[in-house]
């Protein structure tokens, strides 16, 4: 057995038995796509593999949203929407909420991972910066995916019906959004570098952002200068979307922005994918 | 394991320094802020050899490792793989190297073998390859019979195999390995030295350790001796350890400024303190010991005891201080 593991491997393929009389180039054949997938699959069995993460990241929001939906709902009517209940008009803001917990949740074990675990193997190895921003990217992607899937699966207890959905723009805002907030996530985690600090940019900045997109209040009823800061927040347009997603053709009027419209609120979200995902990518290839 | 194992395909035999260095790293320089961490720092590690980087923590042995992996760039310096100019920003480079570090970097949370399709995959091993080439490293590193329970419920000794285990599924030329001794107990370390013996000889795989450990350093076919970021000497354990003259007689006592300052004026023995305990050189120490003894009154030293030189007390003559400082 001491023969070590060369032993029979010159058998297959011609690389592979070779030292240095082998090229270079033909030794550092990890692709892109089998990196990003060896990555995305690593997150998903780590996920499937806590029961109890499964559970609390489905519980917490489903908590604050039946905690604050049913305390808020009699002192609470959105402004021009007057049948909608608090507990429905409050359920997007939920699902908005959880991808952004999961996307905080994924990349927040970058700032240790990346000195003292394992994210360590994959800057030695033969793989770009590139990839590894998509891997960790998509593997939190794929969670908040699955999560947010489940509580869509929940909606018709908020009194959305699966039936009237429009699937096409529920699943791009999601997808989109969960892209962007966990591409931001991994720029906040490589550039800050500390715990402390990522905490610090990500939940005193984005809870707010996400408190002013709608998720709590409508922008019709806003004061101005809120109104005006909602417009500016790139949140507003994915709660948007996400809001006419679950409603599909039923939208009841005034509970999405007038000046607002679906292509609008999807580019949106596609400009801060691709703009998080370039910035952390920039991040990651710079910075050691 | 290895020595009744029959030799192997590949060139057997220890390993005669080749002319062309599987690595060479000249005059490496790096700073982190004032301080210069590695300060010109020049070594070459040849095929089917084990080279030792050794010094105390803050020597720039870390440093070193990490420059040499491409996680951190040189502010200045040269690296030659086989002879060619390389970066180890490319990843061509990358793909000949496999990195141990000294903090494991396998993922707890999945099983011994997952973590090695993991490290298949990063490499870019072809799935057809991967699955055999996975339970021959899980064999060598013998790892079998546990490799479908998750890391996590592994010894320090394990973890540090299943981390080399992964690092030797792409075939790599060269081994870098930051203090492979750190969190493994005496018997398994001793075990995982066998397998890279092992290894470097059926492979001509060359092997960079660090270490600030003498023992550990022994293994070595040479050692770098680093101190404060500069190389204060290179050489094998023998040509290092004949830098101190003859035996090296250590006192352990109370007070050991007064105990060499004692041993300096009445034998005229030149006596350094290293770790808190005083060393004399000495070309007989079996006959300086009873001398040192009549000096002192009983229980004034706690013990008295001749050795042949190791790789510490080497570092202490050429610094002056101990390696644990």
């Amino acid at each position: 057995m001491s023969a070590g593991i060369q032993a029979d491997s010159g058998a297959g393929d011609g690389a592979e038995g070779g030292t240095s009389a082998v090229p270079l180039e033909l030794r550092a054949r990890a692709t892109a796509s089998g990196v990003i997938a060896a990555l995305v699959g690593r997150d998903l069995r780590r996920f499937f593999r806590q029961r109890s993460r499964i559970a609390g990241s489905l519980a917490q929001p489903l908590i604050l949203w039946a905690v604050l939906g049913a305390g808020l709902g009699d002192s609470f009517r959105a402004a021009g929407a007057g049948g909608v209940s608090y507990l429905q008009y409050f359920f997007p803001g939920t699902i908005v909420l959880t991808v952004l917990f999961t996307a905080i949740f994924s990349t927040i074990s970058v700032i240790e991972d990346r000195h003292h675990g394992f994210l360590q193997a994959v800057l030695v190895a033969p793989v770009s910066r590139t990839s590894l921003v998509l891997g960790k990217t998509l593997g939190g992607v794929a969670i908040a995916l699955l999560q947010a899937t489940a509580l869509v699966a929940l909606a018709p207890l908020a009194g959305f019906s699966l039936g009237g959905m429009g699937y096409a723009t529920l699943a791009g805002a999601l997808l989109l959004s969960a892209v962007g907030f966990t591409a931001l996530g991994f720029a906040v985690a490589w550039w800050i570098d500390s715990t402390q600090g990522y905490h610090a940019v990500m939940s005193v900045a984005l809870i707010p952002l996400w408190m002013l997109s709608g998720a709590m209040f409508p922008a019709s009823g806003a004061h101005r200068a809120v109104e005006v800061l909602m417009r500016a927040n790139p949140m507003t347009y994915a709660m948007s979307a996400v809001r006419r997603g679950l409603y599909g053709a039923q939208l009841p009027a005034g509970l999405v922005p007038e000046w607002s419209s679906p292509a609008l609120e999807l580019g949106v979200c596609a400009l801060f994918a691709v703009a998080a995902t370039c910035v952390a990518a920039m991040l990651c290839r710079r910075r050691a | 394991m290895s020595g009744a194992a029959p030799l192997p395909l590949r060139v057997g035999g220890a390993a005669p320094p080749a002319p062309v260095p599987r690595l060479r790293a000249s005059d490496l320089r790096r700073r982190f802020g004032a301080r210069a961490a590695l300060d010109g720092v020049s070594f070459a590690v040849y095929p089917g050899e084990i080279l030792g980087l050794l010094g105390p923590n803050g020597a720039g042995k870390t440093t070193a490792f990490r420059l040499l992996s491409g996680l951190i760039p040189a502010d200045g310096g040269a690296i030659e793989l086989d002879g060619a100019p390389a970066r180890p920003a490319d990843r061509g480079y990358r793909a000949r190297l496999g990195v141990v570090f000294q903090e494991p970097s396998i993922d707890l949370k999945l099983t011994g073998r997952e973590n090695l399709a993991l490290g298949a995959a990063l490499y870019g091993v072809p799935r057809a390859h991967a699955a055999r080439r996975i339970d021959q490293a899980l064999a060598l590193m013998e790892l079998g019979a546990r490799a479908g329970e998750l890391t996590a419920t592994y010894s320090g000794g394990m973890r540090r195999r299943i981390e080399i285990a992964r690092v030797l599924l792409h075939d790599p030329d060269l081994l870098l390995l930051d203090e492979p001794g750190r969190g493994v107990d005496p018997e398994a370390l001793r075990r995982i030295w066998d397998q890279l013996g092992a290894l470097r000889r059926e492979r001509r795989l060359s092997i960079i350790v660090t270490t600030h450990q003498p023992e550990e350093a022994e293994r070595c076919d040479r050692i770098v001796i680093l101190d404060a970021g500069r190389v204060c000497a290179a050489g094998t354990p023998d040509e290092l350890r004949a830098r101190v003259a003859g035996d090296v007689v250590t006192v352990r006592g109370d007070a050991p400024e007064e105990i060499a300052a004692v041993i300096g004026q009445r034998l005229g023995l030149a006596a350094r303190i290293a770790a808190g305990e005083v060393a004399i050189e000495a070309a007989r120490g079996h006959e300086i010991v009873p001398r040192i003894a009549e000096l002192f009154a009983p229980g004034r030293l706690r013990s008295i005891a001749t050795a042949r030189p190791t790789l510490a007390d080497v570092f202490a003559k050429l610094t002056g201080r101990g390696l644990d400082a």
